[in-house]
């Protein structure tokens, strides 16, 4: 372990570590644009110098192997000056549209400007044109005239991908990023060159001339896209509510776990929140004409008042409501399913609980379940389309949470439940989240076995066409308007934070299913999503020692041996892992 | 003071690129004698010729090979940089249609020193006779059973870029990639072509080594300074009454190759400057030519060798127009991989050329001095320290020239 000394301060490194990384282990921060811990190294913004004790001139940090006893200064005179010409050199040519760019804000060149810079402008020549507004695929939109040229993004197609669409072309100030000849910015992955790029060159498509990025706030999250569980920041809009089309999510970005994800997320993943906007959101109870209703609960007259329409969001045709349906109030609601639960014997009836369900709403469930005669609760709908898995983060499990749902305990048969009902012998049916008809399974036994129950809850945050099936919609709140936790394929159990509001009425599950339990007449004491994770660490051994606190920021893997045998765990976890820190 | 002539002595034969005409002139002598030798003894011999790289760098070529690593298991290679292309430099073309052979012969030699059994022959894509020309050669070495039979020669060509005349990026060509240059570390002597050992040595290089094995290191060392030996082949050209190549001792000085060789100074006859080594090299004035060619006689006049591309200017010459041009070639090659050079290239060559234009400011001298002192040293490669020669030795030398182009 080489022991070197950084700007005075004595720090000791794995072999191997660059001065960059030395000097972060040591709390010194070199300006760079081109290194990245997740990428090879390419020397060519030469913005990394450092000063060597006995090197003449002043060294790039990140080609440099820390060595024992080596005595690295960043702030001398000649690397303070280094900088500055540096910054120089890479400015010249820019075209300082900071008011109209997108990364404005979150610019690495106004960063170090501010920082490394401050010199005055000498430039009075006419700058070199190269393409603006170049679309390179689906979700990226190339400015060449405001790339810095440091390669990230063509070296993230070529090491990470290996789909290779980007190179540099031309020579001199004239080298510009483009695509190869035929080729798309189209692979799975394509989103991380917009995070990678440290100036306004890359922007997303989806994001750009939405909001800027100082009125965003940032929350720490999981991707629910898949099985991975992806740690990422979800960035919100709502100091500026007219802004971003007045959608609240505005975009989504991958948060550095080397256990799970390292620097990256696919696309799929990165911009699958449209929904939490979407007026398809269910924001209110609601109880459909044919709903067996509950003696004494008075039907709402059709109206939503105003205060309910919530902005863009009201339950309408568009959410697949075919026939009239009525809003109610949660007390209506829950008692309607109380009354369902309490009236009908056990053996008739069947409860879906969905993969997308936090750890803290299946082990609610499986409260309102346990003692009460209910039979095996099932969570596993095999997709129509089969999920497409690749050797780098995405996973063929296109849900958040089957393996927290698998060590609950939840793992019933959901096609037995389906051929109950469809055979009579189930009369109420509660599906949590899941839409049937994007089953496997023929559409019309799904059809047959929801119409053949007297009772079909729903309970989840968008409409669909099971839930327009539904009697009672229970609308849940969506995963970024609420806590909870995720248990990854690798076994490893990582919390997601509230970024905003329930939209209207919604409701996390467990809260809902604290409410029907506490009906039925148990004791619920949890009013917080952590309060259920406590009970659960205690009920379930695989959850054993785990509290929010030690889960941290990056999670914590449940214990190893509570998982099927043929899941190597190590092996995966270490599949990840990396030393290297996040970067920007 | 002219000497023998040993790389061009077989110049002045039709047939000097024959087979049959190397031979007859005593060819592949030096390579039946070095298959007798150790390599390790033939690196010596080249250590103690004192002979150093005639590319550009003058690095001593004895100590380059012997940074190849002893215990290598796999391949080392030996590239030929023929991708001759700094301007005012025209030697090495005349070597690959000349004298093919003496460049194989070398590089047989040059091959069992660092025991490499694949050596690849980088041809500037510009040069298609001398191009054909070697690559008959090679036939005929194969033929003849030089070839082939413990060294394989691989011709490539390039595409027209100066920056593939560096070492690395020459090696980034060859592999296929883009011709930039690499970082360093890991130098190529360590990991090179295709990730091993590899030694970039130019044409003229190599072709002194039939020479210093046939005659001995003390020999060819006297013909030199004391810290270079041998002669080299300098490329007159500009306002000189015969432009050419002329070869000679590495101790001629710079008057006497213009006065003596060249046949003097053409135009108005009276000398201005001149630019000693290639583009890339300071310029000199005309009080400053009594200098010896050798790198570091060279060196201590505040220039260098470089590629021996002696570029004469008489007093009609505009040095600002001659910046300007110098200024756009630099803006043209650079690779643009690295900032400083990618970025301030451009911008030199903007500047010179309003000043040329009379559109100056009075600060703009003073800019590109500044611009160019804080790029130096600042790149992967030579490259940008090469262009800064000229774009600070210009302005310094001649700045009232400058100055009186500037309106006030």
């Amino acid at each position: 372990m080489p022991t070197l000394t950084i700007n005075g301060k004595e720090v000791m490194v794995a072999p191997g570590t660059n001065l960059i990384e030395a000097a972060r282990a040591a709390g010194v921060e070199v300006p760079h644009y081109c290194y990245h811990p997740g990428l090879s190294i390419a020397g060519q913004c030469r913005l990394c110098m450092v000063d060597i004790e006995k090197t003449p001139r002043p060294t790039i940090a990140c080609n440099t192997v820390a060595a024992d006893g080596m005595v690295v200064s960043t702030e001398t005179p000649r690397v303070l000056e280094t900088r500055k010409s540096i910054m120089e050199f890479h400015l010249i040519n820019h075209p300082l549209d900071c008011p109209v760019c997108d990364q404005a804000g979150e610019c690495w060149l106004q960063i170090y400007y501010m920082q490394h810079g401050l010199y005055d402008p000498r430039m009075v020549d006419e700058k070199v044109r190269k393409p603006k507004a170049v679309p390179l695929g689906p979700h990226v939109i190339l400015d060449a005239e405001r790339c810095i040229l440091c390669s990230r993004c063509v070296r993230f197609c070529d090491e990470v991908t290996g789909t290779g669409e980007l190179g540099i072309f031309h020579r001199g100030d004239h080298s510009e990023i483009g695509l190869f000849p035929g080729r798309d910015l189209d692979n799975k992955y394509s989103g991380n060159v917009v995070d990678i790029c440290p100036v306004g060159a890359l922007t997303d498509r989806d994001f750009r001339f939405q909001v800027r990025v100082w009125y965003l706030d940032s929350t720490k999250s999981i991707c629910p896209g898949c099985a991975r569980g992806c740690n990422i920041e979800v960035h919100t809009s709502r100091r500026r509510p007219h802004h971003n089309e007045g959608r609240r999510v505005a975009r989504l970005k991958p948060r550095f776990n080397a256990d799970v994800n390292r620097w990256w997320i696919c696309d799929d993943g990165r911009y699958g929140f449209g929904f939490v906007d979407d007026p398809t959101r269910l924001t209110r109870p609601i109880a459909r004409d044919g709903a067996t209703r509950v003696s004494g609960s008075p039907t709402y007259p059709g109206s939503p008042r105003a205060s309910d329409a919530l902005r863009l969001h009201t339950p309408t045709d568009r959410a697949g409501l075919s026939a009239p349906a009525t809003k109610i109030t949660w007390e209506e609601a829950i008692a309607a399913v109380v009354d369902a639960l309490g009236r009908l014997d056990p053996a008739e009836m069947g409860i879906v609980a969905s993969p997308r369900m936090a750890n803290e709403d299946l082990f609610a469930l499986k409260q309102v379940v346990e003692g009460r005669g209910l039979p095996p609760v099932g969570f596993r709908v095999p997709p129509r389309v089969p999920g497409d898995q690749d050797r780098l983060l995405i996973r063929a499990d296109k849900n958040p949470n089957t393996r927290g749902a698998e060590l609950i305990g939840l793992d019933g048969d959901v096609a037995a439940i389906l051929a109950a009902a469809r055979a009579g012998r189930i009369r109420l049916l509660w599906i949590f989240g899941h839409d049937l008809f994007q089953s496997a399974w023929p559409e019309a036994e799904v059809a047959s076995a929801l119409e053949a129950v007297d009772t079909l809850i729903w309970t989840g945050s968008n409409a669909n066409p099971t839930s327009a099936r539904a009697h009672w919609i229970l609308p849940a709140a969506a995963w970024v308007e609420r806590e909870g936790t995720f248990t990854n394929f690798q076994g490893r159990v990582q919390r997601f934070r509230q970024a905003l509001e329930p939209l209207g009425e919604a409701r996390p599950e467990w809260e809902i299913l604290g409410l029907v339990l506490g009906a039925l007449g148990a004791p619920v004491t949890a009013s917080r999503a952590e309060h259920w994770f406590r009970a659960l660490a205690t009920a379930v051994p695989a959850f054993a020692g785990l509290t929010y606190q030690n889960l941290g920021d990056g999670g914590q893997p449940v214990r190893a041996r509570a998982l099927p045998a043929q899941l190597s765990l190590l092996g995966e976890a270490s599949e990840g892992a990396v030393e290297a820190p996040s970067d920007v | 003071m002219s000497g023998e002539r040993l790389l061009t002595r077989n110049f002045d034969r039709a047939d000097s690129h024959t087979l049959k005409a190397y031979r007859e002139t005593g060819g592949y002598a030096a390579w039946a004698h070095a298959q007798m030798m150790e390599p390790a003894a033939i690196t010596e011999e080249v250590k103690r010729s004192n002979l150093r790289g005639l590319g550009g760098a003058g690095f001593p070529t004895g100590t380059k090979w012997s940074f190849i690593p002893k215990n290598h298991a796999g391949p080392v290679y030996l590239v030929i940089n023929a991708d001759e292309g700094e301007p005012g430099t025209f030697k090495d073309r005349y070597l690959l249609e000349r004298d093919p052979h003496a460049l194989i012969e070398g590089m047989l030699i040059a091959a069992r020193a660092i025991r490499s059994d694949t050596a690849f022959v980088y041809i500037r894509g510009e040069y298609v006779h001398p191009w054909r020309r070697f690559s008959a050669a090679v036939q005929e070495a194969v033929e003849a059973g030089y070839l082939g039979r413990g060294l394989d020669v691989v011709v490539h060509r390039g595409a027209g870029a100066y920056i593939c005349g560096e070492e690395t990026g020459l090696i980034s060509s060859l592999e296929g990639m883009k011709g930039w240059p690499k970082l360093k570390p890991p130098f190529p002597a360590i990991k090179g072509a295709f990730g091993q050992p590899t030694i970039v040595n130019n044409v003229e290089t190599i072709c002194h080594l039939p020479h210093i094995i046939n005659r001995g290191a003390e020999w060819f060392a006297g013909l030199g300074t004391e810290t270079q030996g041998g002669t080299r082949m300098y490329s007159v050209s500009g306002r000189v009454k015969r432009p050419g190549v002329y070869e000679a001792s590495v101790a001629i000085t710079l008057r006497q190759l213009i006065e003596d060789q060249a046949g003097g100074v053409t135009g108005n006859g009276r000398l201005k400057a001149v630019v000693p080594g290639g583009s890339s090299a300071a310029i000199l004035r005309a009080d400053e030519i009594d200098v010896t060619m050798d790198v570091d006689g060279l060196r201590n006049a505040g220039t260098m060798a470089g590629s021996a591309g002696v570029i004469v200017m008489d007093e009609t010459v505009s040095i600002p127009e001659a910046l300007m041009v110098v200024a756009r070639f630099y803006d043209h090659e650079s690779c643009g991989q690295c900032t400083p050079c990618r970025e301030s290239t451009g911008w030199i060559h903007k500047m010179t050329r309003r000043i040329v234009e009379g559109r100056g400011r009075k600060e703009d001298l003073d800019t590109i001095l500044d611009v160019s002192r804080r790029g130096v040293g600042t790149t992967i490669c030579a490259f940008y320290d090469g262009a800064v020669g000229p774009y600070i030795s210009y302005i310094e030398k001649f700045r009232d020239e400058f100055e009186a182009l500037i309106p006030r």
